[in-house]
């Protein structure tokens, strides 16, 4: 977290004194009390690690009474779109925490439709927000816009897929990519540097735009730069996940349980967990802001514009509709009369014939 | 258990064993009792010398997405490099945009024994974003080329046997069940092939989950009636099926391939090093290559290419020369014919 100065409400009698040092403090406050809210979305295909890696980087378990399909059930089955939601309390601060998870990714033969479901729920997500900042009450507008895609790729292969490369160049626009390397227990760290470098060549190779590290402000002190620096250098994270708790050396951490050894979780010479959660808590705040203002505005403006143009491709009906609309008004007012004048012939004739009225028919 | 090549010995040894009448052949020719040593048995010298001589031929294929440590795996089997990648060093790896079938030969010998070993690898299956029929190339060409060499008139002393006799599908170790890929082609090419499906790198999973997983890769398997070698179809004796009802409980191995030795306890070991421990791979508690190893060499390896050429090409013959019978067909019988075959799948 970058440092600030402890609040001090110095002397206010110091002369040019104002007081509005005091702002971040007061802004600080109500948030703690309004709480945040974070959407992350995960993508990749199954087997490659992604709950797990939930579970352990929210230190929780997000799905209590899961059954993995078996493949007879994959056969069928389209991309779905699953989204649980979890507050999260810590000294505190409240944490809105939204994980949308994507079962079906990859797993089919044929996956060239993967990507259309995730996309349009993306953009089903912007869609309504813009709805909601258009209406006419403000006030509680509620956040689902994704504001982070962990993209998990395999660490099996050799680096980029052709599917993560259409996938990634589909949502690069509309959403903060960080691609991650999970199951990284399978390769040494010679193979690991070596499958970064590829991954990274491979996304400037194809033009793909992932969530750059904010460069820490020359006003941070060096803990901070240099914190930054190692983690902008470390992408992608190759990360290890588990919540089970091992002995090792005497004290209990969390890790996998192997024949030869045992994996730590949180172990930063075994693997870059503690990094990506690093990452990922340091800048939350600035994932939001970009999902703001660069997605969302890019959506936003795309959608009007197109908007627009929809408007003048429905005016060659609008005549036709606005005739119609015409006659059925003036059928209505019709109808109006005549019951009016029921009505008035029933009063004139108190107890008279009712039947009488019957007569008149359209 | 060596599986005699030729029926005709198999009686004669058998009678020699106090006369009793084969269990092969219920109907055949009368034991008789030997009173002295005649010396049939050098028979089975004559054998070994002759094999000794013309050496072995052995096609294996290894079918599996990119990166599963296929090549390493070739190369750890027979410890030397005979994969693809050993041939065409420092390549880069690149995805090709269609499967493409490899062979490379090497003879490898060991004590006078030669084996000319065909690896055949397919890179590009699996990979593409739009995997259907992927399975294709790697089907139709099998076996038509040694059924045209054999029904010409005049043929060849010795066939050149290009026919697969093992193919190793490796499944990637998710952990969960197998994919649709994985079944789709398991269960097109048991049907034509002998599959041995192994675990790739399974190094990712703790001994529990590598557990769960066989177990659900297993009912996974019955469930869908892919038969994987070995076949319970086959099996010739209650001896045959003990040993082979062994195999079958654990298969598919677990396996982790690797080209590298390092030191363990002053012996040196071909193995993984990680900051976390040494995987030794041929330590059969951290993983099973020595199974598959030993399954594939050191004894089903005859019995892989008996069922190859009894089983599997005698049924292509079949479905073949039963298609030529029909009218409209390129005709099979030694007349160099148009179009290839076509997968009869």
């Amino acid at each position: 977290m970058s440092k600030q100065q402890p609040a001090q409400f110095t002397n206010p009698e110091t002369p040019g004194y104002v007081g509005f040092a005091n702002l971040p403090n007061q802004v600080h406050r109500k948030s703690v009390k309004k709480g945040f809210e974070f959407t992350l979305m995960v993508v990749g295909e199954s087997g490659l690690g992604k709950s797990t890696l939930i579970n352990s980087l929210f230190l929780t378990d997000l799905y209590p009474e899961r059954i993995i399909p078996g493949a007879a059930d994959k056969i069928e089955r389209t991309v779905q779109i699953e989204a649980s939601t979890v507050e999260i309390e810590e000294r505190g601060v409240k944490l809105r925490l939204t994980v949308v998870d994507t079962p079906g990714y990859g797993d089919a033969i044929n996956c060239r439709d993967c990507f259309k479901t995730i996309i349009s729920y993306i953009d089903e997500q912007f869609e309504r927000y813009l709805h909601d900042e258009s209406g006419l009450n403000r006030r509680h507008i509620i956040d689902n816009r994704v504001h982070c895609c962990f993209y998990f790729i395999s660490p099996f292969g050799h680096g980029l897929k052709p599917l993560d490369v259409e996938f990634m160049k589909a949502i690069h626009n509309k959403v903060n990519i960080v691609p991650v390397i999970a199951k990284a227990d399978t390769l040494s760290l010679k193979e690991r540097e070596r499958l970064k470098k590829r991954i990274l060549d491979e996304i400037e190779e194809h033009g793909i735009k992932i969530y750059h590290l904010p460069d820490a402000e020359s006003d941070e002190d060096e803990d901070f730069k240099e914190q930054t620096r190692l983690l902008k250098a470390s992408i992608p994270f190759c990360v290890v996940g588990s919540n089970q708790l091992i002995e090792a050396k005497g004290k209990k951490v969390r890790g996998r349980l192997y024949p030869w050894g045992v994996v730590e979780v949180e172990n930063p010479e075994h693997n870059d967990f503690l990094k990506l959660r690093t990452m990922l808590i340091t800048h939350m705040q600035d994932l939001q802001e970009v999902t703001q203002d660069l997605h969302y505005e890019n959506f936003r403006s795309e959608r009007l514009k197109r908007g627009s143009r929809k408007i003048e491709d429905e005016e060659v009906n609008k005549d036709q509709i606005l005739l119609e609309k015409e006659a059925e008004l003036r059928r209505m007012q019709e109808m109006i009369a005549r019951m009016q004048a029921q009505m008035q012939m029933q009063m004139q004739s108190g107890e008279g014939d009712s039947s009488a009225v019957h007569g008149h028919h359209v | 258990m060596e599986p005699p090549a030729v029926p005709e010995e198999e009686e004669e040894e058998e009678e020699e064993k106090e006369g009793a009448v084969p269990l092969s052949m219920a109907p055949g020719p009368v034991g008789c009792q030997l009173f002295g040593y005649v010396g049939i048995e050098a028979v089975l010298d004559q054998m070994k010398i002759k094999t000794m001589k013309t050496g072995f031929e052995f096609n294996i294929m290894v079918v599996g997405q990119s990166g599963l440590g296929k090549s390493t795996m070739v190369n750890t089997l027979f410890k030397s490099k005979v994969s693809r990648k050993s041939s065409q060093p420092g390549q880069e790896e690149r995805i090709p945009k269609t499967v493409q079938l490899q062979s490379i030969t090497h003879v490898i010998e060991e004590k006078g024994v030669k084996m000319k070993l065909t690896v055949t690898d397919t890179p590009g299956f699996g990979d593409q974003i739009n995997n259907e029929n992927c399975w294709e190339p790697i089907i139709n060409e099998q076996y038509e080329r040694y059924l045209r060499e054999e029904i010409l008139i005049t043929r060849k002393r010795k066939i050149p046997d290009t026919r697969v006799h093992g193919c190793v599908y490796f499944v990637p170790p998710t952990g969960h069940w197998l994919r649709p890929l994985d079944l789709e082609f398991m269960r097109r090419l048991s049907r034509i092939v002998n599959v041995v499906p192994v675990i790739a790198k399974a190094d990712t999973l703790t001994l529990e989950e590598r557990a769960e997983f066989k177990q659900r890769i297993q009912e996974d398997l019955k469930t869908h009636t892919i038969s994987v070698y070995p076949q319970e179809d086959f099996d010739q004796d209650p001896e045959d099926r003990a040993l082979n009802d062994r195999i079958r409980e654990k298969i598919p191995f677990a396996v982790v391939g690797a080209d590298q030795e390092h030191q363990v306890n002053g012996k040196r070991v071909l193995g993984r090093k990680t900051k976390w421990g040494i995987i030794e791979v041929e330590n059969p508690a951290h993983c099973e290559f020595p199974l598959l190893r030993d399954l594939l060499i050191r004894s089903h390896l005859q019995d892989l290419k008996d069922i190859t050429h009894n089983v599997h090409y005698e049924s292509y013959r079949v479905r073949r020369l039963n298609e030529s019978n029909r009218p409209g067909l390129s005709p099979l019988n030694g007349l160099p014919g148009k179009g290839e075959a076509s997968s009869h799948l």
